[in-house]
This record gives C-alpha cells, structure tokens and sequence, in this order.
C-alpha cells in the first residue's frame, strides 16, 4: 500500500513535522496569532483599554493621541538597533550617550550654521554612525566582548557631550520653528516622528527577514562558531549591526531634538538600559539568534505607553519602574518555557517519527 | 598551586602595604593649612555651587557672581554636579575644603544632607554661603534670599487666581522633592490657598527634577491625569519654560492657565503667543553678585554674620543681615507682554 | 629515537610555565593596573597641590567605599562568566528601607539587620533565577536592576529621609585615631581578606575559577555549579545592602535614585583590575588596584580643577585601552608562535608523553 521508495533510497525527505493542511492565509493568521509578539500586543492593548476606560481622553483627545504615538517613538528607534545588535548576540550599551551627542549636535548646527533641516538630519545620522563605527570595530576587529567596548564608550562619548556642552543648553527657540514643528504636526492623525519611526521600522524589519544579509545575522547570533566555519562574513555583520545601531541612534537624537526642543547634556542617560529591557520584553533572545524587531518595537511602546497609563489608572508612577522589572523578568521566564516546550515537541516528533518509521 | 598563590598572597600584602605607606607618607606634607584660609583679601577664591550645572537661571546667578568677582579682585570657580543631588553637591564642598578654598557661594538641594560636608568645610576654614535654596541656621554662615518666602508664594498664588477666576483646579510642577525653597514655598502656597482662595483645589504636586524632558513629561501627565485642570504654577524655571513649551503645542493652550517663576529669555516666546500671561522673578544676577560681596565681607571678616552686621555690595549698596544669618536681595518682580522685551537674562 | 623520551620529561608542557618566576609576575594584567597605581599615587602626592593631605586620603576611602565592597563580590560573580547589573539598585532598595525604617522610629541597628535581609531576598531572586532556572544573567539582573530600584523609589515616594541619629552619621564619617582613615576601611579590610580567602586559598574558589573556564567540565569534576552561582549572588546583594547603609548614613540622605549608575563604576573598576569578562581569570589584587586606581585619578583630577566628564572619558579610555591591549597582546604572541613555528616539522617539537607509557620509540 505504500508507494515510499525503500529507506535506503535519498528520495524522500525525512519529515519531522507533517505538512500543514491549512491554506497560505490561514498559516500566515495562524503563525502571527501564535507568535511571541501577539502576546505583546495583546498586553499592549490590554494597557490601553484599561486606562481609556479610567480616562477617556488617554485615547480620545487629540493631544493625548498624538503623544501615545509620538513619545515612544525615540525609544523605538533605539530599540529597532539594539535587536539588531542583540540577535548577533552583542549588546550596545554606548547608544544613550550616542542619542546625547548627536542631539547636541541637532542643536549645535542650528544655531551656528544655516544649514537646511534635511542636512542636519543627515549629519547627524552620520555622525552616530561613525560612533557606531567606532564599536563595531573594537567588537569585530579587536574580538573585544561588546559589554565592556559599549561600556567603555558609554563613558567616552558622554563625557565628550559634557565637555562640549559645558553647562550651556541648546533653548527651543534657538532651534528653527519649521523644525520645532516637525515635532508634534501629523500627516492623517498620525504624527510626522512616528511615520519616521515606523518606515525605519519596516526597512529594517524587511532586510532582518528577507536579505541574506539579515539572515546571516541570525545564524552568526544563534551559533558563532558554526557561523565561521561555514564561512559566513561574521566580522563584517556584526560591524554592520555596531554601525546600525549608531546611526539609528544618531536619528533618535533628531527625534529628540525635535520633540523636546531644549537639549542638555544629560539628554539620554540611562536610556540604553531601557532599549535592552524594550528587546528583551519584545521577544529577542538576549543570547541572539531569534526574535524580530517588529517586537522589540513594540516593546518599547509598551514600555513608555504603561509609564503614561499607570497614574491615570491610579498607581502612583513611583512604581512603574518595578512594574518593567516584572515585565522584563515574566518575558525571560516566559521564553525560557516557550523556548523548552518547542524543543520538547520537536523531540517529541523525531522520537514519534522514529518509532514509525 | 600552593606555591603559586604565597606568591598571590605576597602581591596582596605588598600592594596595601604600599598603597598604606603612600598615604602614610602623604599625611605628613601640607597638613597645617588648616586656617590659612582667612584674611585672603582681595585674592579671595571663592567658588560657586549651584543646585546643577547646565541650568540657565544659575548661569545667570553664577554670571553676576563672577562680575562681583572681578570688581573686587578675588579669584572665581563654579563647579555644580549633574543631576540636583545633595550627595553630588557634597563631593565638591568636601573638594573646596581639602583645597582650601576662601568661599562657597552655594544653592543647597537638601537642607540636612549637606550639614556634614559643611561643617568640615567650616573647620578647615572655608565660609560657607547659600543662596537662593538655603541649608539651614547653624549650617553655613550666612544665608543671601532673593526675597521672603512668604512673598515669592502668594504672589504666585496671587497670579494663577488672577488667571483662572479665583476658582478651580490647579497643580504644582516642582522641581526637585527636597530642594529646602521649593518645599518652603509649596507649604505657604497651600496655607495661602486654604485661607484666601477657598474655591481653588490643588490637585497634585508633580516634581520635574530640575530635568527638562522629566518636567516636559510630567506637564503632559498632569494635564491627561486631571482633565479639569485650569491652572499650573511652577516655581521653577525649568518646569515652567518645559511646561510652557508643551502647553504651547496641546489642545490646552489657553485653556489651562501658567504660571510660576521663569527668566524672561526663556519665557519670551510664549508670553507673545498667549500660552502664558503673566509670571515672576527676581533678578538672578543681582542675587550672585550680592552673595558674592557677601562672602567676600565674611572672608575679609568684616562682618561675621550676626544680626545687624551691614556691608556694602558693590554697585547694589548697602545690605544689612537679619534673622537668622539671612540677607533679603528684594521683592520679586512680576513680568508680562508689556515689560517682557526689557530684560536680557 | 630514545633520546626524545629522555628528554621528555625535562621539557615542560605547557609554553606558559617555560618562562621565568619574575616573568610570570611582573607581566600580568594585575602586575600593570598596580604599577600603574603607583605611578598614579606618585605623580598626585608630588605633583598635585593639596593631594598629600590627610583629608584627601580620608575623602578618597570615604567616596570609594561602596564601589570597593561590591566590587569584592562581583569579582567572584564575573569570573564564573555571569554578572550583576543589579547591585546599585540593591544598594538604592537597602537605603530606602533604611530611611523607612528610621522615619518610623526604629533603631538604627535592627534597621540596618533588616536591610541586610532584604539584601539576601534580593541575591536569592538573582540567584534562583540564574543559577536554578539557567536564565541569562544580563537579562534577568537587568530585569532585577528595574525591579529593585523600582521598589525603592515606589517605598519611599517624593519622600526622602534626612535626619538619622547623629552617632550613627558620625560613626560613617569618624576615623581610626586621628590617622585620618576612615573607620568604614576596617570591614573594607575583613571583608577582602574574607573574599581573598574564599576566592585565591579554598576549593569554593577553585570552583569558581573553574565553573568560568568550562562549565561543563566543573560540573563533572564535582563543582556543585548552581549552589556556587546562588552563593555568589547572596554575598553580591548582602554587600550591597551593607554598602547602602553605608552610603545613606554618609550622606544623610535616604533617596530611592541613591547610588544609580553605580553598577557601571563597579564593572568598570573590576574590568580594569584585569579579570576576564568571559570568566575564569583574574584576582582581587587587581580589583583592589583597579578600585584605588580609579578614585585616586578621580580625586587628583577634581583637585586639579577638571571636571567630571573629562575624568570620565579618561576612566573609559582607561577601560577600553585595558580590554583592548589584552587582546591585541593575545594576538601578538599567536603571531610571533606562528612565525617562530613556521617550517617547523611535528616531529622537531617535544612530544609529550606521560612518563610510563610505552611508546612505540622506547620498544623500538
């Protein structure tokens, strides 16, 4: 009754998991519905319905909307190019100091120079890209652990804004209004900084899941040593990653600039702590190798929409920082299960099909 | 292994030894400069430390106390931590006294945790004044206020009931929690409010830190928190011009009413475009350049800061001490659209 | 064909013991933070005005004492290859309870013991988590780093407690005699001869080493992995309790944001005293060193009148130089072996045989 070849034969391919008999769409609905980053969403949702029922303008006025989506926005910015530093298995600790440095800068060019809106952007893009630079060529180069670079230049490049800035501050009416503007105007309800975070968002999110470039940065955090000796380019990932990361957080300094108007030296500090707790919570595994930065996005606007839920539900926002240490701590446990269960089921088949067979 | 870790052991005994006998040699050099601090005349140093570096109204202050500096020769520093804490602020009084400075002319960010610092510096000679946020009467020599308490409070109170019709609610944006001024204030504002202006309810006291994105996203948690507000008063100049800043570009603009302490420049903007009518000051400068004098008439030993003692400030005239070790620079002064172009600071 | 055998056994094994006694000491990562903390403390005594004093010293050991008690600690936990980014909120979380205790009327001593508590609850949470359940340990101390501090800010609210009973402020400040040292140097003193001894003379610290140079190994070797990784964590928060209490009884000040940052001081400090991030090596003499290395550039620096954020790029410079030069010296001597190696045959190499072992040249 079988119509298989014999074992002996290289034909058939040994099937693990039996194909699937639902249709493209259904997998597809199937696959987002299960995945780590619906969880997200859905205490996201959660977050906002619970404070829009304490306080229906949190949702409804037109103020409040725009914030909702406007001040994570920096944040997603950081955390798009920390997954990606994480999934190769790195962590960039420097991006606070990065943001503090080219947001001054944002500034500096304003005022000194006349120098259009786009191009200052660009410079300092640049500018964090070289920052960037700077690490991934310890990292890749120099094979020095990604903690202590990104330790070391946390130090370096703030001081660097600290000795530059003094303790003169850049006004927002030093800044030009057209700029200034750019910070809360909206094109169809949706503010002009969150389309920009977004559109990073899907650039990046595209190239991680379809380039092979991307893929390679997968395979390079999910197993080093394997990843050379198949003869992949892993130092020239991993610098690629160091440099997307400074250069996002180059543009998160534009987006700070803008939306906050004055800058001083303190600007970012201590927000690189909170882009690792927005990847983490978003489902990239800190050891790299999975996740996506579609949810460390969305981890870092739940990280920032719970800080602005939280007093209008009634607890005081003193607690909210232990509120993300519980959610960062649930997220690990909760793929460590995740992550021991999918083995267990996938041992489970191979043991089933063995038995068979 | 064992022999490798005598010599382990060797290396530990020798580098504290060492590190011990460093120290030991240290102790005896340049000890007695304990009250070589006093009688430094027109070479004065005197050093300025203010509740955090990189806030313009203590650019101002401190501006004004290096040209109080300079017109009667002493030598001018400012050093100021990052971030409005007291442990911060400490570090650098306990480094004027090991350098036997003349002065610290400071803004204390907490009343009793600076006291230990203080005193040491006291000992090793070093006069200590404070200005604009007070320590307390017995932890420094003399205290300079820009003016009464009570009057910079109710004139606040006095402007928000102005601006919002004597009625409603309001919330304080504040800067830091321990910061001796603002507490200071904040208490006479609430009597004020329970006395005169029944009909006024304070919501909330949110605290900005001193930090302009912290105040920026404190003013829009307010405003989402308490949708009836009508009025915010910030005594400080970095939550106003955040506050104002933010005011500026919500719904609420010209709904909800500001106020509060804020330097002109910084205030321009939304004055002419209607997010703020009306708000309060002194002049900073003017506070610098007395404090200077007076730790300048305290190191000179002109007076020694009991009651009565007179000196003279330089272009500001003569100043007599009062209660409590403390000098009063004046009244506060109220700005608006209409006076708004004349000051420059 | 005899000869190789006899010779055998006078030829050492490993390239590392072929160099003298002096120059396995003196060319150490920890050998060069110490020299270089000399040469520190030399040019600041002669060459710094006002760093000879007795004041200085007692502000340099009153300033660095927190980072000098954690870094003992952590030392141990990074060089099993894990790490604890959540000691300065356990340091924050120890000065709340602190503060909240004594604003309620309790006694400074039962509120300090309940502190140390509290600080043993928080390194069995890190403990658990890492060594029990296996999570990574950047991940769940950041997690705890959150949590902790959290909690701090959440106990005491806008509230910050200043007033605590003066002799027990003063005792945080006093000093041995009129020495100038700070009386806080004397725990310092017990608790690094405690962790020299744990971590360089008992087989718990040979485990440590161990489990950081291959865990796999050490676990069949009999290291009882977890139960180590648990006990360092508990000691990591318990010192960082003690250092809270420190902390606030020194400043007066009981805040929730105390000590932030902290954490990276103290890595900093241990990175620099030359332990490896990715376990299995280093000491505490370079942790110390690394330690009075750092206040002393802090300290001779803020007497010279330099501000604080050109003392920090030197202190990151400091760190990456550190880290890097490791590296690049590993990589020297890889191609220095490889060129001395060159045109080498196998066989002109010593073979090692143990000695018993019958091989074919001894029959032949």
């Amino acid at each position: 009754m079988t119509t298989q070849s014999p074992p002996e034969a290289v034909e058939a391919p040994v099937e693990f998991v039996a194909p699937s008999r639902l249709s493209a769409s259904q997998r597809f609905v199937a696959t987002v519905v299960r995945s780590r980053e619906a969880s997200i969403v859905l205490v996201l949702v959660l977050v906002i319905v619970a404070a829009t029922i304490a306080s229906p303008s949190f949702l409804f006025a037109e103020t409040s909307w725009r914030d909702l989506l406007l001040t994570p926005s920096i944040l997603m910015l950081l955390a798009v190019g920390q997954a990606v530093v994480v999934i190769t298995r790195s962590v960039d600790l420097s991006v606070g100091s990065v943001l503090g440095l080219t947001a001054y800068l944002t500034g500096r060019l304003f005022v000194d120079t006349n120098l259009p809106i786009v191009v200052v952007a660009l410079a300092a893009i640049a500018l964090g890209a070289v920052l960037g630079m700077v690490n991934g060529l310890v990292v890749a180069l120099a094979r020095v652990p990604a903690l202590v670079i990104t330790l070391g230049t946390l130090y370096i490049y703030r001081g660097i804004v600290l000795s530059w800035a003094g303790s003169n501050r850049i006004n927002a009416s030093d800044m030009p209004d057209a700029f200034g503007r750019l910070g809360t105007q909206s094109v169809l309800g949706l503010p002009i900084l969150f389309l920009v975070a977004v559109a990073v968002l899907v650039a990046v999110g595209y190239y991680l899941h379809t380039a092979r470039g991307g893929r390679e940065m997968y395979a390079i955090g999910s197993d080093p040593d394997a990843a050379v000796l198949y003869g992949l380019p892993v130092r020239r990932r991993v610098f690629a990653a160091f440099v997307l990361s400074g250069g996002l957080a180059g543009l998160a300094g534009v987006v700070y600039a803008a939306r906050y108007g004055t800058i001083s030296s303190s600007a970012g500090t201590g927000i690189e702590l909170q882009a690792v707790a927005a990847v983490v919570i978003g489902g990239v595994a800190i050891f790299g190798g999975s996740g996506t930065v579609w949810g460390a996005a969305i981890g870092a606007i739940l990280l920032v929409t719970i800080n602005r839920a939280l007093p209008i539900v009634g607890i005081p926002d003193f607690w909210q920082q232990a509120l993300v240490g519980v959610l960062i701590l649930g997220a690990i446990v909760l793929d460590r299960i995740l992550a021991a269960r999918r083995a267990r089921i996938l041992v489970e088949a191979r043991d089933a099909q063995g038995a068979t067979a | 292994m064992k022999f490798q870790n005598k010599k382990v052991l060797g290396l530990v005994a020798g580098s504290v030894v060492l590190a011990l006998a460093a120290t030991g040699c240290g102790k005896g050099s340049g000890d007695g400069g304990g009250a070589a601090g006093g009688g430094g005349g027109s070479k004065a140093t005197i050093t300025f430390l203010p509740k955090n570096l990189g806030n313009p109204y203590f650019d101002t202050s401190d501006k004004g106390g290096a040209n109080a500096i300079k017109e009667f020769g002493g030598t001018y520093s400012q050093v100021g931590p990052q971030d409005a804490s007291p442990d911060g602020q400490a570090q650098y009084i306990d480094t004027a006294a090991q350098k036997h400075t003349d002065a610290i002319v400071m803004s204390a960010n907490d009343p009793k945790a600076l006291c230990d610092s203080v005193k040491s510096a006291q000992d090793a000679g070093t006069k200590v004044v404070t200005f604009d946020s007070d320590t307390g009467p017995g932890c420094r020599d003399l205290f300079v206020n820009q003016a009464t308490a009570e009057g910079i409070a109710t004139v606040e109170v006095d402007m928000i009931a102005d601006q919002i019709g004597d009625a409603g609610e309001i919330a304080i944006l504040s800067s830091t929690p321990n910061a001796t001024n603002q507490n200071a204030w904040i208490e006479i504002m609430k009597k004020d409010l329970a006395t005169n202006h029944p009909k006024i309810k304070l919501d909330e006291v949110a605290y900005g830190t001193d930090d302009d994105q912290t105040s920026f996203d404190k003013t829009a948690s307010l405003l989402q928190k308490h949708p009836n507000l009508k009025g915010i008063i910030s005594p400080t100049t970095i939550g106003i011009a955040a506050a104002a800043r933010y005011l500026s570009t919500s719904d609420k603009k010209g709904k909800v009413a500001l106020t509060g302490l804020g330097t002109p420049n910084q205030m321009r903007k939304y004055v002419t475009d209607g997010t703020v009518t009306e708000f309060a000051l002194w002049n900073p400068e003017d506070l610098g350049y007395l404090a200077a004098y007076a730790a300048k008439a305290l190191v000179d030993g002109d007076i020694t800061g009991k009651k009565g003692d007179t000196f003279k400030a330089g272009k500001l005239g003569e100043f007599k001490v009062g209660d409590d070790q403390t000098v009063l620079l004046g009244d506060p002064f109220k700005f608006n659209k209409s006076n708004i172009g004349q000051f420059n600071f | 064909m005899s000869t190789t055998t006899t010779t055998a056994g006078r030829t050492r094994d490993y390239p590392s013991y072929s160099r003298p006694l002096w120059w396995r000491i003196a060319f150490t990562r920890e050998s060069a933070v110490i020299a270089l903390l000399v040469g520190v403390l030399l040019w600041a005594i002669y060459g710094v005005l006002y760093f000879g004093t007795q004041l200085t010293m007692t502000f340099l050991f009153l300033d660095i004492a927190p980072i000098l008690l954690i870094a003992l600690p952590m030392t141990a936990v990074i060089v099993t290859g894990e790490i604890d980014l959540s000691v300065a909120s356990v340091v924050g979380l120890s000065s709340s309870v602190l503060g909240l205790l004594v604003h309620h009327g309790w006694s400074v001593p039962l509120a300090a013991l309940v502190c140390l508590v509290v600080g043993l609850a928080c390194g069995a949470l890190n403990g658990f988590l890492i060594a029990y359940v296996g999570l990574p340990s950047l991940a769940v101390t950041i997690g705890t780093l959150a949590l902790f501090r959290g909690i701090a800010v959440g106990l005491l609210g806008t509230t910050a407690v200043t007033t605590f009973p003066s002799r027990w402020t003063s005792l945080a400040k006093a000093q041995i005699g009129s020495t100038g040292v700070p009386v806080i140097v004397i725990p310092i003193v017990v608790l690094a001869i405690v962790f020299t001894l744990l971590l360089h003379f008992s087989g718990f610290g040979r485990g440590v080493y161990d489990i950081g140079l291959n865990r796999e190994a050490a676990e069949f070797t009999g290291v009882r992995v977890a139960r180590t990784k648990f006990t360092l964590f508990l000691l990591t928060a318990a010192v960082s309790a003690f250092a809270g209490i420190y902390f606030t009884l020194r400043f007066s000040s009981s805040r929730g944001d105390n000590a932030t940052g902290l954490e990276l001081q103290v890595i900093a400090a241990v990175l620099l005293g030359g332990v490896s991030i990715f376990g299995g090596r280093g000491g505490l003499h370079g942790v110390i060193a690394g330690v009075l290395l750092i206040g002393a550039l802090s300290s001779a620096l803020r007497l010279l009148g330099v501000t604080v954020n050109v003392i920090n790029i030197i202190i990151g410079l400091l760190l990456v130089a550190s880290v890097v030069s490791t590296s690049v010296l590993a990589w020297i001597s890889e191609t220095s072996a490889r060129r001395k190696n060159r045109g080498r045959r196998p066989s002109d190499l010593p073979q090692h045989a143990p000695p018993g072992v019958r091989t074919k040249e001894k029959e032949a």
